[in-house]
C-alpha cells in the first residue's frame, strides 16, 4: 500500500506541473495583449505608450518567458493569482466569497445522487427487463440526454408559473438562516443531481448485473439465503467500485453542471463566476479558476484512488 | 487426387457466412438492436431536416416581424415566435444544422487527432509514449466543459472557434482508447510477422494497426457526438459559442427564455426538446453500436 500511496502521491507532481504549464500557454496565447485590455485607451483609443510601458513592466511581461513562467508557478503556490481586472479584488478574496455555495450545491447534488442513484440501479438491475427496469432507464438515460441549464430552465418555467417564483438575490449561508438556505438551493441541486444520478444510476445497475452472475452469489442463494441479503451484503458491495471510480470521473461533470446551473438560477457561485470572467474577459481570474478546477478535479482522483486501492486488495499488489 | 483438389478449392472458395447484402446488416442491426435504430432514426431525421431546412422553415430564422412577438403555438406559428416575432419552429429546423455540424465536425476532429496521437503513442513506444501520455494526463485533468470554457475565452464566440474549443477536450480521451487497443494489437503475432518480413512502419501500421484501432475509433466517436452537442449547446447558453442572431439551440435557451417565463414558456420549451432529442438519440445508437462492436458484450 505504501507503495502505491507513494507512487500515486509522486505522479501528481508532473501532472499539476503540466496544469499549471497549460493554463500558462492558454493564456499567453490570446489574441492582442493584457496591457491594452486593462488600461483600455483614452476616449480617442489611444494609449500613452510610456504608460504601457509601466504596465508591461508591473505585470512581469516585459520578462523572459521562462522567467514569466517560473513567476507564475511561484504565485500559484502561494495561491496569488493577483487582481480581478474587473472589480480590481485579489482574485483569490473573490474565490473564497463564491466558494462556500458552489461547495454546499456540489456535496448536497451528491449526496441526492448518490442516495438516488445506488437503490435505484440496484432495483433496475434486480428486477431487468421489466417495467421498473424500462422506467428506471428511461429516465436515467433521459438524464443524461437533457442539458442541466435546461433542466433549470424547465424548474424556473414551472415555479414561476405555478409559485411566482423569482430568483434569490443574495445567497443566505446555511448557518445563518437554514430554511432560506435550503429554499435557496433546493431546485439547483436537484437540477445538477438528477443528471449525477442517471450517470450513477446506469454504472450501478450494468455492474450490479455483472456481479449477480457470479458464482458466490449463485452459491449465496443455493444456502438459502433471503434476496434482500444477497443483494445487499453480496451484490452490492462488490458492484460498488467501479460506482465509486464513477463518482470520481463525474466530478467533472459537477462542475460543469454548477457552471451552467449557477448561471440558470442566478446563484453567485464559482461556476457562474468562471462564466463572467470569461465574458468580461477578466484573464487573471479565469486562469486563476482554470486552474482551481483542474487542482481539485486531480485531488478528487487521487482521493477516489486512494479509496479504490484501499477497498480492493488486487490493485495495491499490482 | 484431382478431386480432392477441387474439393480444396471448393471449400476454400465457400463463403464462411452468408454474406448480407448493405439492407440486410440494417435489417440485422434493427432486428437485434431496435433502441439502437430508434436512435439512428432520430439521427437521420435529424440530418434530413439540417438538409433540407431551407425548403421546410416556414419563415425566415433571421427575419424579426414585430407585429407578431410572442405568439403562441397555433397553425400559423407551430412553436409559437420569441420576443422579436421569429418563427421558433424555422429557428428550431436552421438550429439544427449548427448542432449536428458542431457535433460532426467537432467530434471527427477531436477523435482523429486523438486517434492519430494514441496510434503513433503505442506505436513508437519509449520516449514518445511516456510524454504523450503525460500531455494527455494534464488535458484530462481538466474537465471537459471547463477547458472547452477555457479555449472558447480565447478564441471568441463564434462557430467555427465552437468546433475547436469543443473538440480539444475529446482529443485526450480519444487518444486513451484508441492507444490501448493499439498497444495490445502492437504485441500481437501477425504484426511481429510482418515485421520480420521486412515490412515498413508505414505499412504495419496502415495495413494491421488501423484496420483494428477502427472499431474503438467508431465507438468513442458516437459517444462524442452526443456530448459535443450538448457542449455547443452549453457554450451557446453561456453566451461563448455562436452568437446573435444564430438560431443555435443553446443561444436559443439563453437570456430570453427564463426571462419570458410566465409570457411566453414555449420559447425554452421546444429548441430544449431539440437539444434532448439529438443527444438521446447519439446514446442510445452510440450504445447499440458499442454493444455490437465490442466483442466482451457481444451476445448479452
Amino acid at each position: 500500500m505504501r507503495t502505491y500511496l507513494t507512487k500515486r502521491l509522486l505522479l501528481i507532481v508532473p501532472t499539476l506541473f503540466g496544469v499549471a504549464a497549460v493554463v500558462f500557454v492558454i493564456m499567453r496565447v490570446i489574441p492582442g495583449d493584457v496591457t491594452l485590455l486593462i488600461l483600455g485607451g483614452d476616449q480617442t483609443g489611444r494609449i500613452d505608450p510610456q504608460q504601457l510601458a509601466a504596465m508591461r513592466h508591473q505585470l512581469g511581461l516585459d520578462q523572459p518567458i521562462a522567467v514569466q513562467f517560473g513567476q507564475w508557478l511561484w504565485d500559484v503556490l502561494r495561491l496569488d493569482f493577483g487582481k480581478s481586472l474587473w472589480t480590481g479584488q485579489p482574485v483569490i478574496e473573490e474565490v473564497l466569497i463564491r466558494l462556500p455555495l458552489s461547495l454546499e450545491v456540489a456535496i448536497l447534488a451528491t449526496i441526492v445522487s448518490v442516495l438516488l442513484a445506488i437503490p435505484l440501479g440496484m432495483l433496475a438491475a434486480v428486477r431487468q427487463d421489466t417495467w421498473v427496469d424500462y422506467v428506471i432507464r428511461l429516465v436515467s438515460i433521459g438524464g443524461q440526454a437533457i442539458p442541466s441549464f435546461w433542466v433549470g430552465i424547465l424548474v424556473i418555467l414551472f415555479l414561476v408559473i405555478y409559485f411566482g417564483w423569482g430568483p434569490p438575490l443574495e445567497f443566505t449561508p446555511p448557518w445563518v438562516d437554514p430554511w432560506a438556505n435550503f429554499q435557496q438551493l433546493v431546485w439547483p441541486v436537484i437540477t445538477v443531481g438528477y443528471r449525477y444520478a442517471a450517470v450513477t444510476t446506469r454504472m450501478t445497475r450494468s455492474t450490479v448485473l455483472e456481479v449477480l452472475r457470479e458464482d458466490y452469489i449463485r452459491t449465496a442463494w443455493a444456502k438459502g439465503l433471503r434476496e434482500r441479503a444477497v443483494v445487499i451484503r453480496h451484490a452490492l458491495k462488490n458492484a460498488m467500485l467501479p460506482v465509486i471510480t464513477l463518482i470520481g470521473t463525474e466530478f467533472a461533470f459537477l462542475i460543469g453542471g454548477l457552471v451552467v446551473t449557477e448561471t440558470v438560477f442566478t446563484l453567485n457561485g464559482v461556476g457562474r463566476f468562471v462564466v463572467d470572467a470569461v465574458a468580461h474577459r477578466d484573464y487573471p481570474v479565469v486562469q486563476a479558476l482554470v486552474f482551481l478546477i483542474a487542482f481539485c478535479f486531480v485531488i478528487v482522483n487521487l482521493l477516489i484512488d486512494l479509496a479504490y486501492a484501499w477497498l480492493d486488495p488486487r490493485i495495491r499488489y499490482h | 487426387m484431382s478431386v480432392h483438389t477441387s474439393l480444396m478449392e471448393a471449400a476454400a472458395s465457400a463463403p464462411l457466412a452468408p454474406q448480407l447484402s448493405w439492407l440486410g446488416h440494417v435489417a440485422t442491426f434493427v432486428r437485434r438492436k431496435p433502441l439502437g435504430a430508434v436512435g439512428a432514426f432520430i439521427i437521420l431525421a435529424m440530418l434530413a431536416v439540417a438538409v433540407v431546412a431551407p425548403w421546410l422553415a416556414p419563415y425566415d430564422p433571421y427575419q424579426p416581424d414585430y407585429t407578431a412577438q410572442f405568439v403562441g403555438p397555433a397553425a400559423e406559428h407551430w412553436f409559437g415566435t420569441d420576443e422579436f416575432g421569429r418563427d421558433v419552429l424555422s429557428r428550431v429546423m436552421y438550429g439544427a444544422r449548427i448542432a449536428l455540424f458542431v457535433g460532426f465536425a467537432a467530434s471527427l476532429a477531436g477523435c482523429s487527432i486523438g486517434a492519430t496521437l494514441g496510434v503513433v503513442s503505442a506505436y513508437c513506444g519509449g520516449t514518445v509514449d511516456l510524454l504523450l501520455e503525460r500531455v494527455m494526463d494534464v488535458l484530462l485533468a481538466f474537465p471537459q466543459l471547463i477547458l472547452a470554457l477555457a479555449v472558447a475565452s480565447i478564441l471568441g464566440p463564434a462557430v467555427p472557434n465552437v468546433v475547436i474549443a469543443v473538440s480539444v477536450p475529446i482529443i485526450p480521451r480519444a487518444a486513451r482508447v484508441v492507444r490501448a487497443t493499439a498497444l495490445s494489437i502492437k504485441h500481437n503475432q501477425y504484426v511481429e510477422a510482418a515485421h520480420g518480413l521486412g515490412a515498413s512502419h508505414r505499412r504495419v501500421v496502415a495495413q494491421h494497426i488501423l484496420p483494428n484501432v477502427f472499431a474503438p475509433y467508431l465507438i468513442i466517436l458516437t459517444a462524442q457526438l452526443g456530448t459535443a452537442i450538448l457542449a455547443e449547446a452549453a457554450l451557446s447558453y453561456l453566451g461563448l459559442g455562436a452568437a446573435e442572431p444564430t438560431p443555435s439551440w443553446g443561444l436559443m435557451l439563453s437570456g430570453s427564455a427564463p426571462a419570458y417565463a410566465e409570457k411566453a414558456p414555449w420559447i425554452g420549451l421546444f429548441p430544449g426538446i431539440a437539444i434532448s432529442l439529438a443527444v438521446f438519440g447519439f446514446s442510445l445508437f452510440g450504445d447499440s453500436l458499442r454493444d455490437a462492436l465490442d466483442p466482451k458484450l457481444r451476445g448479452r
